[in-house]
């Protein structure tokens, strides 16, 4: 099932087309990803779900170039990443896509101020200026006064909004999210959903990977995968359908 | 509505309005407007069945308000109600039943049906949502009530989900 693009609509920001991926491991081979067609245009934000074993992370992955598909393209602003060498997806991955995943990730041995300059620093942003960015970032995030933290110091929602700062840190056009609440409380879910929810409105493109339905209420198109395929993909204009919806939400006996 | 304006008046006698006032405080906007008129009506059935006591009030330049009280009749069936345990919810029969006979009919595609329902699903979660984030953050009632009805979905969604699972056409 394809994306309906309407002819006026903006060029995607990232394209698949047939991608197919395969994993070979022990015992039967996995088809992760079945031949999957998608597009994403700017401003959108994503959410794709489905059981675990679906394929979805697998298909994120392959969209930031983390596994290569068996087969189908990718493009990224238009341009095709077929060629692209694992480092051209290394250097794009800090400036054009940041990525955040459900253990956050983070160098455990580097401070939460170093964690979020250094990628800053690898693309090449002067010191003065990855500061003020990562400060920048700490405050929006609510981690004022944890800049000199340790990564293991902190709460599992605190590092995973750290791992957001650094994701985000080089402006990229495109946030990838695998699973980020997955190994947070409902607390911690709520508050990414807040956080995505709020770049978002500044513009942000993004696409979530979750089993969460509530993290993925948050996105305006949720995409339903199934054994490797996109088996739905809904535009959530989230006005409550007729009849019972929100005010049926509490309804008193008696 | 009988057993909570009760458990309002618990509290000490009030009129009509101030209960509406108070239960729309309480829940906050997750909780269905509560009509001023039903809310008379159910008093006066409580009154009629001596739950509660009513007494007129004078005021100066409007009609006079009704002031209610809890009985003890009014208090004993108070107590019962918090000695019963609640109904656990159920499974959305309406869509189950569809879902079920759904190939007998020959009218609709099981994964069609199913794909649909979860887009309303969604919608409504995304509702709730707006509905958590409009809503003061400090009203833990309401908020807890939001989240609930969020997590019973979540459950509906999960199911919907392995209803996919196993139904789906093998090739």
């Amino acid at each position: 099932m394809s994306t309906p693009v309407e002819p006026c609509a903006p060029a995607p920001l990232v394209r698949a087309e047939g991608l197919v991926k395969t994993h070979y491991g022990e015992g039967a081979p996995a088809h992760a990803v079945r031949g999957v067609d998608l597009a994403v245009r700017p401003g959108e934000f994503v959410a794709v779900t489905g059981p675990s074993g679906a394929g979805k992370s697998t298909m994120l992955h392959l969209l930031g170039g983390l596994q290569r598909p068996d087969s189908g393209s990718v493009w990224l602003d238009g341009e095709r990443t077929d060629s692209w060498s694992e480092a051209r997806w290394a250097v794009e991955r800090r400036r054009r896509i940041g990525i955040v995943f459900q253990f956050f990730n983070l160098v455990s041995n580097l401070s939460v101020a170093d964690n979020v300059e250094l990628p800053a620093l690898l693309a090449g942003m002067s010191p003065k200026q990855a500061r003020a960015e990562r400060e920048g970032l700490l405050a929006e995030l609510g981690l004022d006064g944890k800049a000199r933290s340790m990564p293991g110091e902190l709460s599992g929602g605190e590092q995973q909004r750290v791992a957001l700062a650094r994701a985000l840190v080089n402006h990229p056009g495109l946030l990838l999210a695998d699973e980020p609440a997955g190994s947070l409380d409902s607390k911690g879910t709520r508050e990414v959903m807040r956080l995505l929810s709020r770049f978002h409105q500044r513009g942000q493109t993004i696409v979530l990977v979750t089993h969460d339905a509530r993290l993925a209420s948050a996105a305006d198109r949720v995409i339903s995968f199934f054994d490797g395929r996109i088996a739905d993909d809904a535009e959530l204009d989230g006005a409550p359908p007729s009849g019972a919806g929100t005010s049926g939400v509490l309804e008193l006996k008696g | 509505m009988r057993l909570p304006l009760l458990a309002l008046l618990a509290r000490g006698p009030a009129h009509g309005y101030e209960l509406k006032q108070d239960l729309e405080q309480l829940l906050g906007a997750a909780y269905p407007q509560p009509n001023v008129g039903q809310i008379y009506v159910t008093l006066g059935r409580l009154e009629k069945s001596g739950l509660i006591e009513g007494e007129e009030v004078e005021q100066s330049s409007r009609p006079n308000k009704k002031i209610y009280h809890l009985t003890d009749a009014g208090r004993e069936a108070l107590h019962a109600w918090y000695e019963e345990t609640a109904d656990e919810p159920r499974v959305r029969d309406e869509f189950f039943m569809k879902l079920a006979l759904a190939p007998q009919t020959g009218l609709a595609d099981r994964i069609s049906l199913i794909n649909k329902q979860r887009r309303r699903y969604l919608n409504t979660m995304r509702s709730l949502s707006k509905l958590a984030a409009a809503e003061n953050r400090d009203n833990r009632i309401a908020q807890l009530l939001i989240e609930g009805a969020m997590l019973h979905l979540q459950a509906d969604l999960d199911w919907l989900e392995r209803c996919q699972e196993e139904l789906e056409e093998p090739e």
